[in-house]
């Protein structure tokens, strides 16, 4: 007799039998929920040949202090045999002020580099091929300032706008959701990011505008089903709009990419990725009907979990995320951050960081894992999780579209709160040892410091120095004429990506365009639940 | 009945990372006592101000972007101005030793580095408000 058998359940609280067979797949039809690698639903990965053909670019977010030290660790990280550049912006920048805005006192370089204008964006790039490397810019709020920043630079290296390749995050539906790093209201700000996916079908084809995010929503403590869910309902948010715009699904589709956690739980990683791509195909088959391959392809970049390293005992860190990139390459993921052991303290050191790069590597070239796609294909185990992802991520979906869609959800705070319950929930596990956190909660002991990156204080004073002369510098009337018809073009419904890069070559900064953009749009407060 | 302690949960600065903040606020909330939580991106000043009409005996402060030395002193600063040194103030968030160790000369009562576990802050707090 079974008498109080415990529990299994994945780190999302999800039951797992004992054993799974068959029985557990009853009429399951390879072709229909799998196809082949590159074959709709895309289960399998959206390439035929997957690492075979090309391995995933490893881009290592990076970005502190000054645009001056952020540029020499780019040149370094290229050195090392990184694929491709992640820019980390510092608060200020994020949040659309510059570093010598009273806010931003106590925050200038601290998560990441401090860009307030063009100029800091020409030595953030200084030296490094804009039509080579790609570039991802991890920037929401005032993502089209920063792009039209990183557009004008591309154009003082002679690059074509067209043969530019990278990522913008751009994603503003998960600010509201959980990193909170919004400026605008929700639909002035969705306004913002449809004008650059239509821009950038224009302009720029190789260039994906928005990298929809489930990162930021797991890391507020979501499950990896709700990671899912509010990550592609986010993406229908953003093709209505862009349809709604006049846009035709092929313009655009084929350039909006995602950006998933890579967690701890291996299996359950596995299984979001797979059912990503399978519902995302459905989706855009379906949903907006199209019947291009490359619509129905969902790519994304995977970043380790942040939220699983911990300060006790760091080095255990690597461990944990080489673990959690396996999990992602096994899952197919494009491109791949892995997080430092030194990052549970502050932004990563040199060596942490070509540590993290060297873990990449060895998955790459060592493990064998590249040779084949999608090797854990069939089993019962995945193929069961699989589906119950889906299923359950469905269910999600069709409660928002309940709702009214995705911004309405937001404003009743229903995916905060669930977030926040899930977060509060797994708290409680770990505080009552039901989940063991190795060196937290069980296997205590006393580990040695470990070296770690200091932030100059000086970088505040020296980019408010830079900023002070630029001031100066420039032709202020054209300045202002810049800012004038930005908030013209604002006000009405002109796409307002041409004025903004008129702007920032004038050298108007961050901040006085992003205080034109709320002079028309107005400031978010969200209501605090708890 | 003893009147339950009164805390102000509070996330200054620019940062949006409120998990830790808002799991604080239940766990103290579950554990009987009555949390006011500020919501995002207050500065010291609200803070304060807020501290004073609540009428709190604890401010928690959240903070993982490396402000801490920016923004804690000067809501101790505040504080003495506003004759309020009886108010306990708590930081949780990533706060390297060093600076710790210096934050707790000007006057803080407690920090909780990550790992910290939630039994101990509320333990903490019910010992450092008298009854």
């Amino acid at each position: 007799m079974k008498t109080a058998e415990r529990q299994f359940t994945t780190i999302s609280a999800v039951p797992i039998e004992p054993v799974y067979g068959p029985e557990d797949l009853p009429g399951f039809d390879p072709a229909r929920e799998l196809g082949g690698p590159g074959e709709f639903p895309y289960t399998r990965g959206i390439h035929r040949d997957m690492y075979r053909g090309k391995l995933w670019t490893m881009r290592q977010f990076s970005g502190f202090a000054t645009p001056e030290e952020t540029n020499r660790r780019y040149h370094y990280l290229l050195a090392q045999g990184q694929t491709g550049l992640s820019v980390a912006f510092d608060l200020p920048t994020l949040m659309g002020y510059d570093a010598d805005h009273a806010l931003a006192e106590g925050e200038v370089g601290k998560c990441g580099a401090a860009i307030s204008s063009l100029e800091d964006m020409e030595i953030l790039f200084r030296g490094i091929p804009l039509g080579e490397v790609t570039v991802s810019m991890t920037i929401n709020s005032p993502a089209a300032v920063l792009w039209a920043m990183y557009l004008a630079v591309a154009e003082q290296q002679g690059v074509e706008w067209s043969r530019l390749s990278g990522t913008l995050q751009n994603d503003i539906l998960k600010e509201y959701i959980a990193q909170k790093e919004y400026i605008f209201p929700p639909r002035p700000s969705m306004r913002l990011v449809t004008d650059t996916i239509e821009f950038g079908a224009r302009h720029t084809p190789r260039f994906n505008p928005i990298s929809i995010s489930g990162y930021h929503i797991r890391e507020a403590g979501s499950t990896a089903v709700q990671e899912l869910a509010f990550t592609l309902r986010d993406g229908i948010e953003y093709v209505d709009w862009a349809l709604e715009r006049g846009l035709t699904v092929d313009e655009f589709a084929p350039r909006l990419s995602f950006f998933f956690n890579a967690h701890s739980d291996f299996f359950e990683e596995i299984a979001k990725y797979r059912a990503a791509r399978k519902i995302w195909a459905s989706v855009m088959r379906d949903r907006y009907g199209t019947t291009s391959e490359r619509s129905m392809k969902l790519r994304f970049h995977a970043q380790t979990a942040g939220c699983s390293l911990t300060w006790q005992q760091p080095y255990n860190n690597v461990v944990r995320t080489g673990l959690q990139a396996l999990a992602a390459v096994l899952g197919g993921a494009q491109s791949l951050h892995t997080n430092s052991l030194d990052e549970a303290y502050a932004l990563p050191g040199e060596h942490a960081v070509t540590i993290a790069l060297r873990t990449q590597q060895v998955l790459a070239f060592e493990s064998g894992v590249t040779g084949t796609p999608d090797p854990l294909g069939g089993s019962y185990f995945l193929e069961k999780l699989t589906l119950e992802t889906e299923a359950a991520a469905k269910d999600y979906i069709a409660r928002i579209d309940g709702m009214g869609g995705m911004i309405a959800a937001i404003e009743d705070g229903f995916p905060q709160t669930e977030i926040a319950a899930a977060s509060y929930r797994y708290q409680r596990e770990v505080e009552a040892g039901e989940r063991v956190v190795v060196g937290v909660n069980r296997f205590q002991s006393e580990d040695p410091p470990i070296e770690l990156l200091q932030i100059d204080e000086s970088s505040a004073g020296h980019q408010r120095e830079k900023l002070a002369a630029l001031r100066r510098r420039r032709d202020n009337d054209r300045v202002r004429k810049a800012l004038d018809a930005l908030k013209h073009a604002a006000e009405g419904t002109e796409n307002t990506m041409p004025y903004l890069v008129e702007a920032v070559r004038a050298y108007a900064t961050l901040g006085e365009i992003c205080d034109a953009l709320r002079a028309v749009f107005g400031t978010y407060q969200e209501t605090a639940h708890i | 009945m003893p009147r339950p302690i009164r805390v102000l949960v509070a996330k200054p600065g620019l940062d949006g990372h409120d998990r830790g903040a808002k799991v604080i606020a239940r766990a103290l909330r579950d554990a009987g006592m009555e949390v006011i939580y500020t919501g995002l991106r207050q500065t010291p000043e609200m803070i304060v101000n807020a501290a004073l009409q609540e009428d709190v005996q604890v401010i928690g402060l959240s903070i993982l972007s490396g402000a801490h030395n920016a923004i804690v002193p000067r809501v101790l600063d505040l504080l003495r101005e506003k004759e309020m040194t009886d108010v306990q103030v708590v930081v949780g968030g990533i706060i390297p030793d060093e600076d710790a160790a210096a934050l707790k000369r000007q006057g803080v009562a407690a920090i909780f580095q990550p790992g910290a576990s939630l039994e101990e802050i509320v333990n903490f707090i019910r010992g450092a408000v008298p009854a």
